[in-house]
């Protein structure tokens, strides 16, 4: 495919007016547009519900919420952040960066992209309207065990069906990523010639669609338990509600790759560019993240130890669950030494990419700890558990999805945002997330257990720590839109390569900002350099 | 402009009114379908619309496609993206199936030797569920079923009506190969003919099941409610069912887009995927003949 047909040869930058341009897209980076503001949106939804959470959680005792209430906001906090938050983020990123990576006119299926994101907004609209039914919003715990979850009101069909939407738009937005990459790259661009955010997002989406229709089973079983009168969970008719969480994990543990394995691809990229060096083991960390995603379809069962499962189920699971540190040290080791003697600088992305590298690394080895079959006994349904997914999840992926903002906004607004205030947003950020996040460690590991609105006393004074880093990481991430709209709104002009660095990718040849039209004439890659090796 | 559909360029879609309407169509159908099961007023009617709009959507948004199609405007590129997105959602429904699959076995191998005392949990045994012995087919220590706790039931042999169910999908897998080799020689008669049994065939197969259906709610006892039993079987050949329809009305669009002349010799990928959808279904059909009705 030399050429791409765009209609409208006369005019190449020209847009689509008004509503319509957004209501009906099927430009790339308009629809990777929706879905950042999208998620933008989410997760300061989601964000208020956690200030929610901290707040009632500064003091012991009954403050502000009542029970009910404050275990639905923990319930959507989780549902909002990873479904809505996370997950159409790396979509928001995929879309904006991947055909501009691969050199493509646009996604492979632009029409079925909108679709995907459209989707969302009516998804959560009926997830959220289940707030104002009786029995108030879905409060069983993101992970829907039953019977609890079954015991919901009216919410309970609202938030199955919601969660069948997402699905929906998951796997479409994942089949619209593999068919994109796989046959919409440009001449000579061969798969080891790839850069490693489309690489680990290939891998994303293989793990979306495998699991994301397990879900949809899982939620549907819920739903015939519940109304249909049928007995998977019920063990009167010779069901088992352990076999929800086998089946519901079994799509659960893949789900924390797919939040995570794009942020590794992302801090590849931007790690060597500001090292000014090409990535340390490029072959390796394509493998490396193929090996978890392989591994991560069989150490499901590492999430309920407890439930009383045979000795060799507890066995086996304990060591696939370690193997996995394996192909995660691999990646550590080889960021590491991409940055060894290289010629570094700090700026905005390499800063959140650095945090990430250090924190995520701590949320790892709080996950080996979870790991040991008999100390995860101790540990089960406490706050270290807490501590260890959001050390992950938020200094994990956020911050990923924080760099990859940071280092691309200017190729998509073409103009530079504040240093200053971006670095601001990072050292607030980085700071209030550790006070936020590591006194849940001794809480969990002190006895405090998650999920509940109240606590003993001794749990007091770490509480009010992890509230007040809680607030301050919240209210930073004001900073973080007064960045990107006054980026948006202008400032100084970005050159085509945007940084001083050493980057390899195909989107710092395009102008800043990125024509309207990506790559209507493919680039020709072949006998071109291998930049990764 | 728009009639400038050089062969080597990939079609990019201006805009598209389409996808924000199927999310709203969606919408629509997901609110219907919960306030029905929680018997709120208007739930059906809303459930109802919500089908309407989804028809429409499937219309209007394939018949644009279809058009673009005959106007020329997909390249092998385009041709390609089509293919790799067919295979992918056949794989996302493979793992839907493989969700319901995972139960029947996880209640055959654990749950139910669980509950009987056998392995790793004989206290759940000893202590709930004393003096059950549940084999395989059963409905649970509570024995549920239509009449309550306590039911007895029949399940419907393997080697009866689903065996011809068996060979009338088989044969429709023959069938449908006979028409795409015609396609491809440009034997348009043998098409029409084979296509045709195709679909006769898999509307056959639905009636059998729905018979199947009716004299087990009837007459054997065996529903939803039938405990473990009841659960597995009607989830895993209820929505096989529904896919066996759906690929079946497939099949008929795809009747009546050669009946006016579409598809070529070389290019005819609506006509392969949905071909590769009725081998999908033929195959899970196997899966369960042979776990769910045989062994």
């Amino acid at each position: 495919m030399a050429h791409a047909d765009t209609h409208d040869h006369h005019d190449h930058d020209h847009k689509p007016t008004g509503i319509g341009r957004w209501l009906f897209a099927t430009n790339h980076k308009d629809i990777g547009t929706m879905y950042l503001l999208f998620a933008l949106m989410m997760f300061f939804l989601g964000g208020a519900m956690a200030l929610g959470i901290r707040l009632e959680l500064f003091k012991p005792g009954m403050q502000w919420f009542d029970p009910a209430f404050y275990n639905s906001l923990v319930t959507n906090h989780a549902l909002i952040m990873i479904f809505g938050a996370v997950m159409p983020a790396w979509v928001g990123l995929a879309n904006w960066m991947i055909p501009l990576q691969v050199g493509a006119p646009d996604m492979a299926l632009p029409r079925m992209n909108n679709y995907s994101f459209w989707i969302l907004p009516f998804a959560f609209t009926l997830l959220l309207s289940s707030f104002f039914t009786a029995g108030g919003g879905p409060a069983g715990g993101w992970t829907l065990y039953p019977p609890l979850s079954l015991q919901a009101g009216d919410s309970f069909p609202l938030t199955i069906f919601a969660i069948h939407m997402m699905g929906i738009s998951s796997i479409m937005g994942a089949i619209n990523v593999i068919v994109t990459i796989m046959n919409m790259r440009a001449p000579g661009m061969t798969l080891l010639k790839l850069p490693l955010f489309c690489w680990t997002w290939l891998i994303t989406a293989y793990l979306l669609i495998a699991v994301m229709p397990v879900l949809a089973g899982a939620v549907t079983m819920l739903l015939t338990d519940h109304y249909f009168g049928t007995s998977f969970f019920n063990p009167a008719g010779g069901g088992d509600p352990v076999m929800f969480q086998h089946i519901f994990w079994f799509f659960g543990h893949p789900e924390v790759y797919i939040l995570i394995l794009p942020a590794f691809g992302i801090v590849s990229e931007i790690i060597p560019a500001f090292s000014r060096k090409p990535l340390f083991g490029y072959d390796a960390m394509v493998y490396a993240s193929a090996s978890i995603a392989f591994l991560s379809f069989i150490v499901w069962a590492h999430h309920m130890f407890t439930v009383g499962m045979p000795l060799a189920g507890q066995m086996f699971f304990m060591m696939s669950t370690m193997l996995i540190a394996i192909p995660t040290g691999v990646k550590v080791f080889n960021w590491t030494a991409t940055m060894w003697k290289g010629s570094i600088t700090f700026e905005p992305p390499m800063l959140f990419a650095l945090a990430f590298l250090f924190l995520f690394t701590i949320g790892g080895f709080s996950g080996l700890m979870l790991a040991i079959a008999p100390a995860d006994f101790q540990y089960q349904d406490t706050y270290f558990v807490v501590a260890h997914f959001h050390y992950v999840l938020v200094p994990g992926a956020v911050f990923a999805i924080m760099a990859g903002v940071y280092y691309w906004l200017p190729k998509w607004t073409g103009h530079m945002y504040s240093m200053s205030l971006a670095k601001w947003h990072f050292w607030l950020s980085t700071v209030s997330v550790n006070v936020l996040f590591f006194p849940q460690h001794f809480l969990g590991l002190a006895g405090m257990p998650r999920r509940i609105p109240d606590y003993s006393t001794q749990f007091t004074d770490w509480n009010m720590v992890s509230s007040v880093g809680g607030f301050v990481f919240g209210f930073s991430q004001l900073l973080f839109v007064v960045v990107v709209w006054q980026c948006a709104r202008g400032g100084a002009k970005a050159t085509d390569k945007v940084w001083d660095g050493q980057m390899t990718g195909l989107e710092w040849t395009v102008a800043s900002p990125a024509p309207y039209h990506s790559f209507t004439d493919a680039p020709d890659l072949t006998g071109v350099a291998d930049t990764h090796h | 402009m728009a009639n400038d559909h050089s062969d080597d360029k990939y079609y990019v879609p201006h805009s598209s009114p389409w996808p924000v309407f199927g999310s709203l169509s969606l919408f629509v159908l997901m609110l219907g379908a919960a306030m029905t099961v929680e018997q709120s007023g208007g739930g059906g009617t809303i459930l109802a619309v919500g089908f309407l709009l989804l028809f429409v959507l499937f219309y209007g948004w394939f018949g644009k496609v279809v058009a673009e199609h005959q106007a020329g405007m997909f390249n092998m590129a385009v041709d390609r993206s089509f293919r790799m997105g067919m295979s992918w959602f056949i794989f996302s429904e493979v793992m839907f199936f493989a969700a319901f699959f995972g139960a029947l076995f996880y209640a055959r191998q654990f749950a139910l030797p669980w509950l009987s005392g056998h392995g790793a949990k004989h206290l759940t045994s000893s202590i709930l569920w004393h003096g059950f012995e549940g084999g395989w087919p059963s409905n649970g220590p509570n024995a549920l079923g239509p009449k309550g706790e306590g039911s007895t039931f029949e399940t419907i042999p393997a080697m009866a009506v689903p065996l011809l169910n068996t060979l009338i999908l088989l044969t429709s897998g023959v069938t449908i190969t006979i028409a795409h080799h015609a396609l491809k020689a440009g034997n348009r008669l043998t098409l029409k003919v084979a296509l045709a049994a195709t679909f006769l065939l898999g509307f056959l197969f639905v009636f059998l099941q729905a018979r199947e259906y009716h004299e087990a709610y009837t007459e054997l006892g065996l529903t939803l409610g039938t405990g473990i039993y009841g659960s597995t079987f009607f989830m895993l050949t209820g929505f096989h069912g529904f896919h066996v329809t759906l690929g079946a009305i497939m099949l008929l669009v795809i009747w009546f887009r050669v009946m006016k002349g579409h598809f070529t010799p070389e290019r005819h990928f609506a006509f392969e995927a949905v071909a590769w959808y009725w081998h999908f279904v033929d195959v899970v059909w196997l899966g369960l003949y042979l776990f769910v009705y045989w062994l």
